[in-house]
């Protein structure tokens, strides 16, 4: 992770200093990337509603946890139903649930988990798929025949049924959720960074260091792992959705996030259950987490596109 | 290919072996056991239902207890529904789950051709932008979201068009009546639509560029046999090598969608009892469906040899 914060670092620098002279390949790449209008536009918007989720929640009137006995199940001012059985006024942009809680400073908090556990078991899965995928690239032989054939094998596996077994025998551990997914999602990065490091290693700097009598880990880390970046970013922010997904999913079974934090998955849960009466329950969290999802996806595309343009 | 096709089939042993080990072992450290309640049962008692369970032995005498069972496909009894084993909740709930997955996997696959080659046909213009658009919703949107919506709009709102009354039931399994099966199918197969137009586009697009689909236009083919012999017979090669994900999505997709329309397959059986934390049901369905999957990974491979000539297997 370090490794790859720095190279980022290295890029920029690389990427000054060119400037002057020419056009490197990251900076076509940020341009292109800030010429593809939907791409900037779903950052933007991830961005506004990370930062809503992080401060908002702070200063908003409502705790995500706290019960107003007088507006159970009330839908907000402006939602246009007639036959609705009470308006909850005040703050309540978003109504409030069969609980009298706030939807809106709950839809802020399931984002704050669902971003988070996004982020983490992506992360997780970044960590053990870089090194995997290089490590067996670069050595090869017999170490990537064996680890790949491994990979295969975990790749027939239905892993969502192995989560669901660790919730099920762990009684839904937090902090075992963001492994779990984690260690289900590191596959296809393992299989790229090992795409991306074969052809590298062919390559004359990679030759150069090795001359220079730097050690198979040295050179996996400082000349393997930096330049493997960008495809590793494009999958990346492909993964992160993913996560959100499966974890709403098991959060939607009951086998996620308790009560009373919550998820996006929950708050859909909840809301289906009483989409008949409150079916705003339903629609924000629903809305909000597709929202989401596209802004991930778009991004994800726009990068492909800009990092590897031959692809359009 | 023979040999091919027998290396691997060996190879998928080990892989099923792999998963009934890991997920006996994973069942057996959980903490708490199912017998375990409020209530203290009297010692003899506990003792006797333990022993009839084979919870009294010690755990790898359990596991080969179970392994030998499973060898004739006894999954054992399921820990919470008393009176059945699991094996009679898994052909119990087969049938109903099989009829809806086969329906979704048929829908997916009808759509996602003809959308797909739709828009490759209409490369970047505006058909192709639509329905590419469409599939992006499909991805993106998850079946807990979709499945609720579309009851909210068919069943709680009832839709009507031109005085036609568009209102479906939303739950229920009414021994698969057609109306009963249309938005748990429709559910099921949005997600498998988008992938499938997807990918019959990307790779359409690429074959219509290939020499011989221009050759066969030189000749002076029609369109038609061009698109339809030549082209799609290339382009639907890499659906092959999805159908094993695309049915693997399909299990766990009807998990939930059992779940929301209360439709008694095994992917209820299989959400209850990870809630009720019944360990040797949700390890007996787990089993089935892995090796389920792998059977049908198996056969996809072997399809894709038969299908493409290039692909060469013998070593």
């Amino acid at each position: 992770m370090i490794a790859t914060g720095a190279s980022i670092q290295n890029a920029e620098v690389m990427m000054r200093a060119q400037v002057v002279q020419g056009r490197s390949l990251w900076v076509d790449a940020r341009n292109r990337l800030l010429r593809n209008r939907a791409a900037v536009a779903s950052m933007v918007l991830l961005g506004i509603i990370a930062l809503m989720a992080l401060f908002v929640p702070l200063f908003w009137p409502y705790a995500y946890n706290a019960v107003d006995y007088d507006h159970i199940s009330c839908a907000p001012d402006w939602w246009p139903e007639e036959s609705v059985m009470c308006r909850a006024g005040g703050l309540h942009i978003f109504g409030t649930d069969d609980l009298g809680r706030d939807l809106f400073v709950r839809i802020l908090y399931g984002a704050r988990i669902s971003l988070a556990v996004g982020l983490a078991a992506t992360l997780v899965s970044l960590f053990i798929g870089v090194t995997y995928g290089a490590i067996s690239g670069y050595i090869g032989g017999r170490l990537d025949e064996f680890m790949m054939r491994f990979v295969d094998i975990l790749y027939s596996l239905p892993f969502i049924f192995f989560v669901i077994i660790l919730m099920v025998v762990f009684q839904q551990n937090f902090f075992l959720l963001f492994v779990a997914i984690g260690a289900v999602e590191w596959l296809t990065m393992a299989r790229i960074v090992r795409g991306q490091t074969l052809s590298l290693k062919q390559k004359e700097f990679i030759e150069a260091a090795r001359a220079a009598g730097v050690g198979t880990f040295g050179i996996i880390r400082k000349h393997i792992v930096p330049n493997v970046v960008g495809p590793v970013i494009v999958y990346v922010t492909l993964t992160i959705p993913t996560v959100i997904l499966s974890e709403s999913f098991l959060s939607f079974l009951g086998l996620g996030i308790r009560e009373p934090l919550t998820s996006w998955g929950v708050l859909i849960k909840d809301g289906a259950d009483q989409m008949e009466s409150a079916s705003w329950t339903l629609v924000f969290p629903a809305a909000i987490m597709a929202i989401t999802l596209f802004c991930f996806n778009f991004i994800g595309d726009g990068l492909r596109d800009a990092l590897d343009p031959k692809d359009r | 290919m023979f040999s091919y096709a027998i290396r691997r089939f060996l190879g998928a042993i080990p892989t099923l072996f792999i998963i009934i080990t890991l997920g006996f072992f994973m069942m057996r450290i959980a903490p708490g056991g199912p017998f375990d309640s409020n209530r203290r049962l009297p010692p003899e008692i506990e003792h006797n239902i333990k022993a009839a369970y084979d919870l009294d032995k010690p755990v790898y005498q359990q596991y080969f207890i179970y392994l030998g069972k499973l060898s004739h496909l006894d999954f054992g009894p399921s820990f919470k529904n008393k009176d059945f084993t699991v094996s009679q909740l898994i052909a119990d709930g087969l049938p109903v789950s099989a009829e809806l997955g086969l329906s979704a996997i048929a829908l997916a696959l009808l759509l996602g051709l003809t959308l797909g080659t739709i828009a490759a046909l209409n490369q970047n213009r505006i058909t192709d932008h639509s329905v590419m658009t469409v599939a992006m919703f499909g991805i993106t949107i998850p079946n807990f979201v979709t499945a609720p919506i579309l009851t909210l709009i068919f069943g709680v709102y009832g839709v009507s068009l031109f005085g036609l009354d568009l209102s479906l039931p939303v739950g229920g399994w009414n021994n698969g009546a057609v109306r009963n099966m249309i938005l748990p199918v429709i559910v099921l197969a949005l997600p498998q639509i988008a992938v499938v137009s997807r990918l019959i586009r990307g790779s359409m697009v690429e074959v219509l560029r290939s020499n011989y689909v221009r050759t066969a236009r030189a000749k002076g083919l029609p369109n038609r046999l061009v698109v339809f012999r030549h082209a799609l017979r290339a382009a639907v090669l890499p659906l092959v090598s999805y159908l094993g994900p695309a049915i693997a999505a399909i299990l766990t997709g009807s998990l939930v969608v059992e779940t929301i329309f209360g439709i008694p397959g095994i992917g209820r059986y299989f959400t209850n009892g990870a809630l009720n934390r019944d360990y040797t049901l949700v390890l007996g369905v787990v089993i089935y469906y892995a090796a389920f999957i792998i059977v049908l990974n198996l056969l996809a491979d072997l399809l894709y040899a038969v299908l493409d000539p290039r692909v060469r297997y013998d070593q």
